[in-house]
């Protein structure tokens, strides 16, 4: 153990994919005139959102597992060490190897190591969070190692050169035209006459994968879950192609967030309840894998375990903040958000779109690194709601917003308004000084930024005669 | 009863009119209404923006105006549930612990006015006449943070001559969440134009709400384009009568 010098550090810059390019308004302009996007986007969350607020309905005792499923995150962020210590043993007993990783770096260099040794120059990839995150496919080819995506829409994602822009379905801004583009252009061995029928898309990527399972030697995963009690991985998906990652290969490397830990076997229970239907709206997903460390003659031979921290110890720290540790990487917060519905996932510069992103995002860099992030939210509660395990989204989008950098006319305004509504007499001066906004109409011409920001598209409200307080003392 | 009414900032400077018709409607049903003149504003702009700390002295002197009262009332949705649920919390991280409770106390008897009617003087039919075509907006406050249901939707039911018609998708946000509304102007207005249309999708006169500011946006966009339809707060209608009207 190293000596502790201080506040833990944050996810570094250079390195993986949780910093934008531009601040949230800037990159949310762009994706809004981007009609095509909000069409997909609206049909997608409103089709997910009734799929699963229909399997949720079925549960009877819904919220009493969302409080367990809470309990049982707050426990674990409580015991963070003791569980790690306790799976890196269980999984060391059970022949895998565990690697600890301080950030992206260490991560990506642990992984691209690993690879290496192998002597394989190809690894099959499941879809996982945390690898997008660290920047890992960039970190392998830089190596000369080639990644490719087995799931399907992270398939489409990687051969679009292209970044995802949702957790669970991350070609969510992407038609079938585009998918069939992308195909021709650049799936090795693809058949020239493919249409944009969605069966003859997947069927074609279907059979460049067979291909690419039967022949590579090494897998990379992310985790779902990681049981202390017994040291088992898990990972919850739909299409099958994680199997094939798991179970084909010589050698397995996965990288989970430590976040990702549970205390014991039984707490699947829980979350297996709680994550297809808040996730895909389904009652079960179709495959559930979970493996503990290597099985002589069955499965990978060689197992790896990657634990990353990346900004998560430090956000361990913050004790309003840290609960967004609890995600279960479900995306029902991004299916029920009217900003992510509008703008989709790329507008929040980081893999973690939407109003988990917004809170996570920034915890992980350092809140001056996404400082648009907390305002990427109007505060609705559709998030809190949704959440499967009760992460109370705006509180801590709340409580980001005070430690985020602010403008600086920004501030001289808020300083002058607390000052006035501190100053009764004061505020009823300004109250009646309040009706020079005649001046400006009600399409406010000549404001400044950022008021004439409401302008572009609302008529302000007339002034009215006199104040409410006016009113009553003259009665 | 003697409720003292906290008219907000908004309402108090740019819409007396949602104020006043608490106090018509009230003693109209035989209350005494009084209104402190200490009081300004909760708060909840400076707590939501990020200045938490500029919020503290606008905690105390909500707490010290409204101590002495046993019912306080306001028409929004939005500063009642910052009253509620950020007051004690700006105390708390101040280290303010005296202030903390004395602001749970004073929350305890702060009610939006949905709730005062139905849960406190127990009144569904507050016997007014507005004969309008009238769609209601739930607003989010309302809806998830202060959770008043259906209260608004069966005071409106009661009022004689009102056809209310149900606003699709209503519980999507209208776009305003207050300095939202001009640090991600485009964002906003993408989601108003979308609760717009559905609003014209209900052919209303009329849209209602129990918030003056997600009212003072949606009509922002209405009247910019020209749409014809009108903003008016919940607290306008239930006071309206035939007289009056």
């Amino acid at each position: 153990m190293s000596t502790f010098l201080g506040m833990p550090a944050h996810a570094p810059r250079g390195v993986g994919n949780l910093r934008g390019d531009e601040p949230f308004p800037a990159a949310a302009r762009t994706a809004l005139a981007n009609q095509q996007l909000r069409r997909n986007l609206q049909h997608a969350t409103t089709t997910i959102r009734g799929k699963s607020g229909r399997v949720i309905a079925e549960v009877p005792d819904w919220q009493e597992l969302r409080s367990a499923g809470s309990a049982l995150k707050t426990y674990t962020m409580a015991n963070l060490p003791r569980l790690l210590e306790q799976l890196e043993e269980k999984v060391t007993a059970a022949g895998g190897v565990v690697h600890w990783a301080a950030d992206a770096e260490e991560a990506n260099r642990i992984v691209t190591g690993l690879i290496r040794e192998t002597g394989e120059q190809r690894v099959i990839k499941i879809k996982s969070m945390a690898t997008q995150e660290i920047g890992l496919n960039e970190a392998l080819e830089a190596a000369g190692i080639e990644p490719v995506e087995t799931d399907l829409a992270e398939l489409i994602v990687q051969l679009g050169h292209d970044k995802p822009s949702h957790i669970l379905v991350p070609a969510i801004h992407r038609n079938r035209a585009e998918i069939r583009e992308i195909f021709l252009r650049e799936m090795p061995g693809v058949d020239p006459d493919l249409t944009d029928n969605p069966p003859e898309l997947a069927a074609a990527a279907r059979r460049y994968l067979r291909e690419t399972f039967l022949s590579t030697k090494v897998a990379v995963s992310g985790a779902n879950f990681g049981i202390a009690e017994t040291g088992t991985l898990a990972v919850v998906e739909s299409e099958g192609n994680g199997r094939m990652c798991l179970t084909l290969p010589d050698t397995l490397i996965t990288v989970m967030g430590i976040e990702k830990v549970v205390p014991a076997w039984q707490d699947l229970e829980v979350f297996l309840q709680l994550l297809p239907r808040a996730s895909t709206g389904e009652r079960m997903n179709p495959y559930t894998s979970m493996w503990t460390g290597v099985t002589p003659g069955d499965g990978p031979q060689n197992f790896h375990l990657v634990l990353l921290d990346n900004g998560r110890t430090a956000v361990l720290a913050d004790e309003v903040g840290r609960s967004a540790l609890h995600c279960i990487r479900c995306s029902a917060c991004l299916n029920v958000c009217p900003v992510y519905e509008r703008t989709g996932g790329h507008a929040y510069g980081s893999v973690y779109p939407g109003p988990i992103g917004a809170v996570l995002s920034p915890q992980l860099t350092g809140v001056e690194d996404n400082a648009s992030l907390p305002y990427a939210s109007s505060l609705c509660g559709a998030c809190f709601d949704a959440c499967p395990v009760k992460i109370d989204i705006p509180s801590i989008l709340v409580h980001l917003r005070n430690q985020a950098p602010h403008p600086r006319t920004e501030k001289a305004a808020m300083a002058a308004a607390a000052y006035t509504m501190d100053r009764p007499r004061l505020y009823q001066r300004a109250q009646r000084a309040f009706k020079l906004a005649k001046l400006v109409g009600r399409r406010g011409k000549g404001l400044p930024p950022p008021l004439n920001g409401w302008a572009a598209s609302r008529d302000l409200p007339a002034p009215p005669e006199e104040s409410f307080r006016d009113w009553w003392r003259g009665r | 009863m003697r409720i003292a009414l906290f008219a907000t900032c908004l309402a108090d400077t740019m819409f007396p009119a949602a104020a006043k018709a608490t106090v018509q409607l009230l003693e109209r049903l035989g209350h005494e209404v009084v209104f402190p003149l200490e009081q300004t504003c909760c708060g909840q702009m400076h707590v939501n923006t990020g200045y938490q700390s500029q919020a503290l002295p606008l905690v105390r002197r909500y707490v010290r105006t409204f101590e002495p009262c046993d019912v306080v009332v306001a028409p929004s949705g939005s500063c009642v549930g910052s009253i509620r649920h950020q007051h004690a919390m700006v105390a708390r991280q101040a280290g303010d612990e005296g202030l903390a409770t004395a602001a749970e106390a004073v929350a305890g008897r702060t009610y939006e006015l949905s709730e005062l009617l139905i849960d406190v003087l127990g009144v569904e039919d507050v016997g007014a006449y507005y004969p309008h075509r009238v769609t209601y907006h739930p607003t989010c406050h309302s809806l998830r943070v202060l959770r008043v249901g259906d209260r608004p939707l069966r005071l409106l039911r009661n009022v004689r001559g009102l056809d209310l018609v149900e606003l699709p998708a209503a519980e999507q946000c209208c776009g305003f969440g207050g300095t939202f509304a001009v640090k991600n102007a485009d964002t906003s207005s993408a989601m108003l134009a979308d609760k717009m249309r559905h609003v014209l999708e209900t052919g209303a006169d009329v849209c209602t709400a129990g918030d003056a500011s997600c009212l003072m946006h949606i009509g922002g966009g209405l009247s910019r384009s020209r749409a014809g339809v009108r903003t008016v707060h919940l607290a306008e209608i239930l006071a309206s009568t035939a007289v009056a009207a």
